[in-house]
């Protein structure tokens, strides 16, 4: 771990300020994810901002009647709000469904937003990573991709972004609100986290001293019929292979409305807005379903140890949306027992 | 007061301590001044060190040295000198020797600080220039090169075939083969490798080591650094746990050692939780099984072999195919074991070594042939079940494997499966139910011991083992008081420290029967001698009895005829102005028993699994392990350790494995949030049954040891149960649901095992 400066922030704007000074200073919150990637020398931050006294730990409802969640409320204060277990039980699922209680305990909503990948050469010094040094190459696409995505992939990067909480946000059509040098400004979640392409050093749209404030969830949006589905190699703290978010409004047995968002499959929360269009209005059944993931997966593509990915996500698609339509909330590993 | 404390289910003697932080572990012991260390290891697989710029490392403030092959002299040069009581045949790793590089994350360099922070730091900025080398980690692409296993590591025997096989099996009308494969594992004990290693003016050094046998570890430290054995002292009075990896001196010993003689400064090396896989590990092993068997469900011939990792300087051995000769009657059995040099670490024991991997793919195979020929699998176990030792051709000097079968049938409830695949579920859910068997070595080693009993009646024993979490410390109490017919409380055991009477090493389940019978019979010895100075007492109940005429319970010394005609031991001692009473002792295994008999543990494993049938998620709902092992001397330690065996079972058969990049020749996933064992969610009901085991013969306590039994038998009667729920039989460990699917992609050009 290198030497660095610390410095506790007041304010948001002063926080701002106080990361902007420098070119590698960081802000750090829960630290779950920055202080293990410092102690391995994948981060090395000149100067810490420490925003955990800022006034941005609280949930409130907005005057649209939509949840404004404050970045630093930790994540499991998050999943187990009243609020959001009434009226977004997929994002407490979806929390739920993430790393440990311990992790959830220590981990805010901004900073899981921002966690890096979990490829295994990104975490590896020894092994060549574009995403850790630009242009030293893609160790993953010829080595152990297991866990890397199927989606939106690029020569130079197949990682992907590891959030649970992330996919029940962008199922759910959250947007990010931000303080940063020039003020404020708001940004959707779809937009919020960037796919490879040439610059897999980037993981999202923030620029350097932009801080999270806030992440506002809408009004009256898919409170019923979601189901968060997990994938993974053990039935806890695990990262997923792959998981579904999956919301419906129905009428009768038609389909309203609909929203399906992936993890564990590419370097965001996927999202297919073309594929719901075609499934909004039709009746709900089992082959829907398949076709709709069919069209998901359409443009998926494998590389050795991955490929499964693209058969088990069309499994899981329809898997979920027969778990939203049924109401089952439950994530899998409490099927056997259920 | 009962005395009778073995098999009773005493607490842990050193519960509180543990539970309190008091119990201390290699990294805990202070010393003023004391330097911490930073191990630096290699980032290539193969080649040689062209440099190592230690320059601006060597700036940072806090740095007291940093050693490097281009810096340490004065070391053993002799291969031979580097050997210790576990090496397997071939020239053992010798740490900052040359700029050799024979493996990924080789330990190449030492930087030593006033904090571990420092050291971190600085070991960061030193940089490290390689010439690569071509190199080979792919051990299914290189079974071609295999050769056959030499002889020369302890315990290992050479498989022996019989009748002839290959032909029966032609001409076979049901059989079945395959091929299994698992890839590398590795150990991680909760502690790390650590050494705190105290220099004295007089050039003594006493090593606190995590180890599984202090006495290795002085051998290989005094001939390595030319230092008489007097003069090395190695200290472990607790280990977080070891299933193998601390039986060979690990390279963080050497480290501190080093830095502590060249330094004269008391230095700690700690391993990272990364550096936990840079050393030995289960190897990968690809095995295959291919079997016959009559309408009648017998069994007309066997053959099994195995290919397993080793690396280029060392030849590991484990028996693997072995115990395929020994578990049923068959006349027609073909053996093969061979290696495959790999540029790896040399691999290590780990719980069960060879046995474990033998019985995921054989046991398979067995229910795979019952399958075959339409017999339910347990019945066809019975159907072959052999009575004696069938390579050996000796009688087992016990062998309750029937009671296993039976009572943990009963209360697993297998009575009530059906046999075909896919017959159960529960709405998406299959269900399954499978089984295995598996055996283990009941063996004792010699060992030595030692007691002192004081005039305030209180008994201290001692022998330098270790105690790797099993209960060492409890049986060992337990079994000396008894023999002493003492308070428990009034009995003190310790351990892991060599100038204490030396133990063998920590394995092999062997340690309760090796350093329990050494225990004994010096309180025997004890005993003996309180029962002639009982005789010697004037005016006393007991004056002139003979030693026959005596016994021992609740703390006195008593006339069988007359159990109120008593002294005390205290009042003994008084009146014979003994101020204490020392005896050593040795046991070993009594040699003409071996010739007569063979030994062995046995346990049957029951096993219920729920497989989504379109996700291809599996959950052990249910296990029930039965261990036929001798006595029980305390069933709440030993069956900790068989809950422990089962949950590792469980964690082998769906979740664990090592992977290597093969374009790098490096574990990538060497890190707990990666390499994945069971987590609390992933266990669910596990049933312990020791069912009654009456042996004479085996050791004077009648005990077998169950450190290794447990897990043996787990992973394939996972894997049978996934079978029968599915219909797929998923012969690679782990068990993921691709493999359950169908849907995962062999691609072994790139990396696998």
């Amino acid at each position: 771990m290198n030497s660095f400066s610390y410095h506790r922030a007041a304010h948001p704007v002063e926080a701002v300020k106080d990361v902007n000074n420098q070119s590698d200073a960081k802000f750090v919150a829960g630290g779950t994810n920055l202080f293990d990637l410092m102690k391995l020398n994948i981060e090395k931050p000149s100067h810490l901002t420490d925003i955990n006294r800022l006034d941005l730990g609280k949930i409130e409802v907005l005057p649209n009647n939509g949840l404004r969640l404050g970045a630093l409320v930790t994540n499991a204060a998050t999943a187990w709000n009243k609020d959001v277990e009434e009226n977004y039980p997929l994002l407490s699922q979806a929390i739920l469904a993430g790393a440990s209680p311990q992790l959830r305990n220590m981990a805010t909503n901004g900073g899981n937003t921002l966690q890096r990948t979990r490829c295994y050469y990104f975490y590896d010094l020894a092994t060549p990573c574009n995403k850790r040094e630009p242009g030293t190459g893609c160790s993953a696409i010829n080595g152990f991709n297991r866990i890397h995505a199927i989606l939106g992939t690029s020569e130079t990067c197949i990682a992907t972004h590891p959030s649970d909480m992330c996919v029940a946000l962008m199922a759910l059509d959250a947007k990010v609100n931000v303080t940063g040098v020039n003020g404020e400004r708001t940004i959707d979640f779809a937009d919020f986290h960037r796919l490879p392409g040439d610059t897999p050093h980037l993981d999202n749209h923030l620029e350097h001293g932009d801080l999270i404030t806030s992440i506002d969830l809408p009004a009256d949006h898919f409170k019923t019929n979601v189901a968060y589905l997990k994938l993974r190699d053990r039935q806890s703290y695990a990262f997923a292979l792959v998981s579904v978010a999956a919301a419906l409004k129905m009428e009768g047995n038609v389909i309203q409305d609909v929203s399906v968002a992936l993890g564990g499959v590419a370097h965001k929360p996927w999202r297919d807005r073309q594929a719901e269009e075609q499934l909004k209005g039709q009746s709900a059944t089992a082959a829907g379903f398949r076709e709709f993931a069919e069209t998901v997966l359409s443009g998926a593509r494998g590389f050795g140890h991955n490929t499964f990915k693209i058969e088990l996500a069309k499994r899981a698609i329809v898997r979920a949306l027969t778990m939203a339509l049924k109401n089952e909330s439950t994530i899998l590993s409490d099927l056997s027992k259920a | 007061m009962k005395t009778n404390y073995t098999g009773q289910p005493a607490n842990r003697v050193d519960g509180s301590l543990k539970v309190t932080g008091t119990a201390k572990y290699a990294a805990e012991f202070e010393a003023e001044g004391l330097l911490f260390g930073y191990i630096i290891n290699s980032t290539i697989a193969k080649g040689k060190i062209k440099e190592i710029d230690i320059s601006q490392a060597m700036q940072v403030a806090g740095v007291v040295q940093i050693f490097t092959h281009e810096n340490v002299s004065g070391l053993a040069w002799f291969n031979k000198s580097y050997k210790d009581m576990d090496s397997p045949p071939g020239d053992p790793f010798r740490p900052l020797y040359d700029h050799k590089i024979r493996y990924s994350m080789q330990p190449i360099g030492l930087v030593v600080a006033t904090t571990f922070e420092v050291a971190r730091f600085a070991a960061s900025l030193i940089k490290v220039t390689y010439k690569e080398e071509k190199l080979v980690t792919n051990l299914q692409d290189n079974l071609h090169r295999s050769k056959k296993a030499p002889m020369g590591k302890v315990g290992y025997v050479q498989p022996k075939s019989r009748g002839d096989a290959e032909s029966v099996f032609a001409k076979a009308e049901y059989k079945i083969e395959g091929e299994y494969v698992h890839a590398a594992e590795h150990h991680n004990p909760l502690e790390m490798f650590a050494t705190t290693a105290i220099w004295e003016e007089d050039g003594k050094v006493t090593l606190y080591d995590k180890t599984q046998g202090v006495s290795n570890v002085q051998l290989y430290i005094s001939n390595i650094f030319g230092l008489s054995l007097k003069n090395v002292r190695v200290v472990s009075p607790f280990v977080g746990g070891g299933f193998g990896s601390g039986l060979r001196p690990q390279y963080q010993v050497f480290m501190a050692t080093l830095a502590a003689l060249e330094l004269r400064r008391p230095v700690r090396v700690v391993m990272t939780r990364q550096q936990m896989f840079s050393f030995g590990h289960r190897p990968g092993t690809v095995q295959r099984v291919a079997m016959s068997a009559d309408e009648n469900g017998k069994l007309t011939s066997i053959q099994h072999e195995a290919y397993g990792e080793t690396s280029q300087f060392e030849d590991y051995t484990e028996i693997v195919v072995n115990w395929s000769g020994t578990m049923y009657n068959c006349e027609n059995v073909k053996l093969k074991y061979e290696l495959v040099k790999l540029d790896v670490a040399t691999p290590t024991d780990m719980r069960a070594p060879g046995a474990v991997t033998s019985a995921h793919a054989f046991e398979s195979a067995i229910d795979e042939i019952a399958y075959a020929v339409k017999i339910d699998p347990l019945e066809f176990r019975k159907i072959n079940y052999a009575e004696d030792d069938q390579v050996e051709g000796k009688p087992y000097s016990s062998k309750e494997l029937r009671a296993c079968y039976d009572q943990g049938a009963a209360k697993f409830g297998w009575s009530g499966r059906s046999i075909e695949p896919r017959s159960m579920r529960e709405g998406n859910q299959l269900i399954g139910w499978g089984m295995a068997n598996g055996a283990w070595d009941a063996l004792q080693m010699p060992a030595k011991a030692q007691a002192v009993l004081s005039l305030d009646g209180k008994l201290t024993v001692s022998s330098g083992t270790s105690e790797i979490g099993t209960g060492t410390y409890t049986i060992m109490t337990q079994i000396a008081a008894e023999t002493l017919g003492m308070d428990i409380n009034d009995v003190t055991f310790k351990l892991g420290d060599t100038l204490m009477p030396m133990a063998p090493l920590q394995g092999g389940s062997w340690t309760a029967a090796s350093v329990g019978s050494a225990v004994k019979a010096v309180c025997e010895e004890v005993k003996a001698k309180l029962f002639k100075l009982a005789s010697k007492t004037k005016h006393s109940p007991l004056s002139g009895a003979a030693p026959k005429e005596l016994t021992m319970a609740e703390g006195h010394i008593f006339l069988i005829s007359d159990p109120g005609s008593r002294l005390s031991i205290i009042e003994v001692m008084r009146l014979t102005e003994t101020d204490s009473i020392i005896e050593s002792g040795m046991s070993g295994p009594d040699p003409a028993a071996k010739t007569t008999h063979s030994f062995n543990s046995h346990a049957a494993v029951f096993a219920e699994v729920k497989v989504d049938e379109d996700l291809g998620t599996v959950i052990v709902t249910r296990v029930v392990c039965a261990v036929a092992a001798g006595k029980i001397l305390n069933p709440k330690t030993a069956g900790s350790q068989i809950l422990g065996s089962v949950v590792w079972g469980i964690s082998k058969a769906l979740e664990e494995e090592t992977v290597m990049d093969n374009n790098f020749g490096r574990f990538m996933n060497h890190n707990l949030g990666e390499y994945h064992v069971a987590v609390n969610k992933d266990i669910n009901d596990i049933d312990i049954i020791f069912v009654e085991e009456h042996d004479d013969l085996v050791n004077p306590l009648g005990i077998k040891g169950v450190g290794e039994i447990g897990i043996i038998a787990v992973a394939p009667a996972i894997a049978n149960a996934v079978f029968h729920a599915t219909g797929v039989r998923v012969r690679d460990l782990p068990i993921t649901m691709d493999k359950v699917l169908q849907l995962a992609e062999e691609d072994k050009n790139q990396v696998r095992v």
